[in-house]
């Protein structure tokens, strides 16, 4: 079962083989179950984000990394080691807390020198690492600041560079955004990919935000209920979800629940071409893939307009067809619209997912 | 928001006891040790600095004063040492931490004089130390420094002012985020490294809030070197009251307790500010 690496060979096989390791890990609170078998690659240079709701595990996983969590069952492995053997000191792991968890007493200069002083690092090659950490975060001017001193934006930026400073394998980072407001959080989301990419660190991100989960990930783990439900690349999550929870959670979805006979997809009064089996069938329909019909060679069907959104660009809305199904559709900010109209969407977006439901 | 009236009804009570109950006893205390007690026992209004002189002059007020704060110092020393490691491990790792924390309580609601005179019964020759020493026969008699020595006085007021060092101290490390200590050890900081770096210097306001009680309140101590000092463990505290009583000499005895004060004033600023130097909320 176990993998003996030798330490000479780990840096050529890390290339290939993921560098962290998640095996059939189970954890338990009591009687509630926060992971279940759960397990997860993570590979060199990957932006991973964990994505989940409230109580999915996501930050349960993260500790377990971390080492402030032991599993109850199952192994984590790093770079060819063993990983929940160590105690959290001992792990080549760093987190930025979800309060930053600066250090009251330090000022932000001693705060980012922490783990390097912990570490025995000269003085003078930690006056250089801090400063160049601080720089690279843009807090360069604020070495002397106690951090009660500074903004939560800005504690963010040192937390971070607190973090990478002692140049870990894997940096962990705990929902690090949700405290700030809605422009910085912007900003910051396309800074933290940025630095990602300029360091190479590997990153796994956790947060129930989907849409920042979105902007930033090189991949996207979907967690729901302790279990993985779908790991995949962001457009490829949201193009094609595995589970109708993964469908209406990333972004909006329209969930046809079908009857499938000979390759022929009924909801009523949709019809559409598929290569689902015989059966009942779930396909999740994208809102923006519903327009008003214009081309012969779509799925028609027709719907009553129930009311109508302004978005922006788009504007998004409700249809209800005569058998009671309500849609919801994006269409562009121009259109105008009657009582009721006639729409249609390519059958190949109509996508086959496992119902979350019937688990 | 609070009309005039008001606020002035709100602060006229505590005013008025302020000035009646400690203002103006100060100012009457400040007054007679600048008087003089006459070969008739009465106390002569003549102002001068005859007393302030004497406590410089006689050297065993001084030598009292500076028994009374080795003592005090001893007491604060003893308590920090039994209230720290016992606060730490209450605030940080103990399971039952209310149980435990009532059981530190409990003997604060019980009367001080109660718990000098258990101390009393522990020490003497034929107490319970000294029998059950001799019936081990670890000793052949009663071990007498046991009692009647600055040692009876330090146990004493140690074992009283432990739960004011614990208190302070226990709030202090309930206040300490638990997010940090864990970014410690994630930024490779053993538990015992973790404690150097951030317990210790963010309990320090708690460590200065409790030792400034223990020492005050030791400093100023009369009933514990009464009943268990003995002539040797006679305290600056005893001399005043003997001074405003059996002696009969309000003047030099108000001189005493007005330099304590500005002593203890002194104390209670320096520990305020180290306080506040070492708070970052």
């Amino acid at each position: 079962m176990a993998t003996d690496a030798q330490p000479a060979t780990v840096a050529a096989s890390a290339m290939a083989a993921p560098l962290l390791e998640v095996r059939s890990v189970t954890k338990r609170f009591g009687n509630n179950t926060v992971l279940r078998n759960f397990s997860l690659n993570i590979a060199e240079g990957e932006f991973l984000t964990i994505l989940g709701e409230s109580g999915s595990g996501k930050t349960t996983l993260l500790r377990l990394i971390a080492g402030f969590e032991l599993p109850d069952e199952g192994e984590l492995w790093m770079a060819g080691e063993r990983l929940d053997v160590l105690p959290p000191f001992r792990r080549r792991v760093n987190t930025v807390f979800q309060q930053y968890a600066l250090f009251p007493h330090l000022s932000v200069f001693e705060n980012v020198a922490y783990g390097l002083r912990i570490a025995h690092v000269a003085e003078a090659e930690i006056k250089q690492r801090v400063t160049e950490a601080l720089a690279m975060v843009k807090m360069d001017t604020f070495a002397s600041a106690r951090p009660a001193k500074i903004s939560g934006g800005q504690q963010q930026r040192i937390a971070l560079a607190r973090a990478l400073v002692n140049r870990p394998r894997l940096l962990l980072l705990d929902e690090p955004l949700s405290a700030l407001d809605a422009n910085l959080r912007t900003q910051m989301q396309v800074e933290l990919k940025a630095l990602q990419r300029e360091v190479g660190i590997t990153f796994i991100f956790v947060t129930h935000d989907q849409q920042e989960a979105m902007a930033m990930s090189d991949r996207i783990a979907l967690l729901r209920n302790g279990l993985l439900e779908q790991v995949a690349p962001p457009r490829e999550i949201y193009s094609r979800p595995a589970t109708s929870y993964v469908a209406s959670f990333l972004g909006q979805s329209n969930l046809l629940t079908c009857e499938v006979r000979n390759g022929i997809a009924v909801c009523a009064p949709i019809v559409f071409p598929c290569s689902a089996p015989d059966g009942k069938a779930v396909f999740s329909l994208r809102p923006e893939a519903i327009r008003l019909a214009s081309t012969s060679d779509r799925v028609r069907f027709t719907a009553a307009v129930l009311t109508q959104s302004f978005l922006g660009a788009t504007n998004s809305v409700q249809l209800r067809s005569a058998s009671e199904l309500t849609l919801t559709a994006r269409l562009s900010g121009q259109s105008t619209l009657d009582e009721e109209e006639e729409f249609s969407f390519d059958s190949a977006d109509a996508v086959l997912v496992r119902d979350s439901e019937a688990r | 928001m609070f009309s005039r009236a008001y606020r002035l009804a709100v602060a006229l009570p505590p005013v008025f006891w302020v000035l009646a109950f400690l203002l103006l006893p100060y100012a009457i205390l400040f007054c007679h040790s600048f008087w003089s007690v006459s070969s008739f026992q009465t106390i002569q209004r003549n102002w001068n600095l005859d007393n302030y002189r004497e406590l410089f002059r006689v050297p065993v007020y001084f030598e009292v004063l500076l028994r009374s704060m080795r003592i005090a110092a001893a007491v604060t020393v003893l308590s920090l040492l039994l209230a720290y490691p016992l606060a730490y491990y209450l605030s940080f790792y103990a399971k039952h931490k209310h149980l435990l924390y009532q059981l530190v309580i409990i003997p604060l609601w019980v009367s001080y004089l109660v718990r000098a005179y258990a101390w009393k019964t522990i020490l003497g020759s034929d107490g319970v130390l000294n029998t059950s020493l001799q019936y081990l026969h670890v000793t052949h008699g009663p071990i007498s420094f046991l009692l009647y020595s600055p040692f009876a006085v330090i146990i004493t007021l140690t074992h009283i002012y432990t739960p004011f060092v614990f208190l302070p101290v226990y709030a202090a490390m309930e206040h300490i985020p638990r997010p940090l200590l864990e970014a410690s050890q994630d930024l490779g900081a053993s538990p015992l490294k973790t404690f150097w770096r951030v317990v210790l210097p963010l309990s320090l306001p708690g460590v200065f809030a409790g030792a400034t009680f223990a020492f005050v309140l030791s400093l100023g101590d009369f009933l514990a070197p009464l009943l268990l000092g003995g002539p040797s463990g006679v305290m600056i505290s005893n001399i005043v009251v003997s001074l405003f009583g059996a002696a009969y000499n309000w003047p030099l005895g108000a001189a005493i307790s007005f330099c304590m004060m500005v002593l203890v004033v002194g104390l209670l600023f320096v520990t305020e500010r180290l306080e506040k130097r070492w708070s970052f909320t």
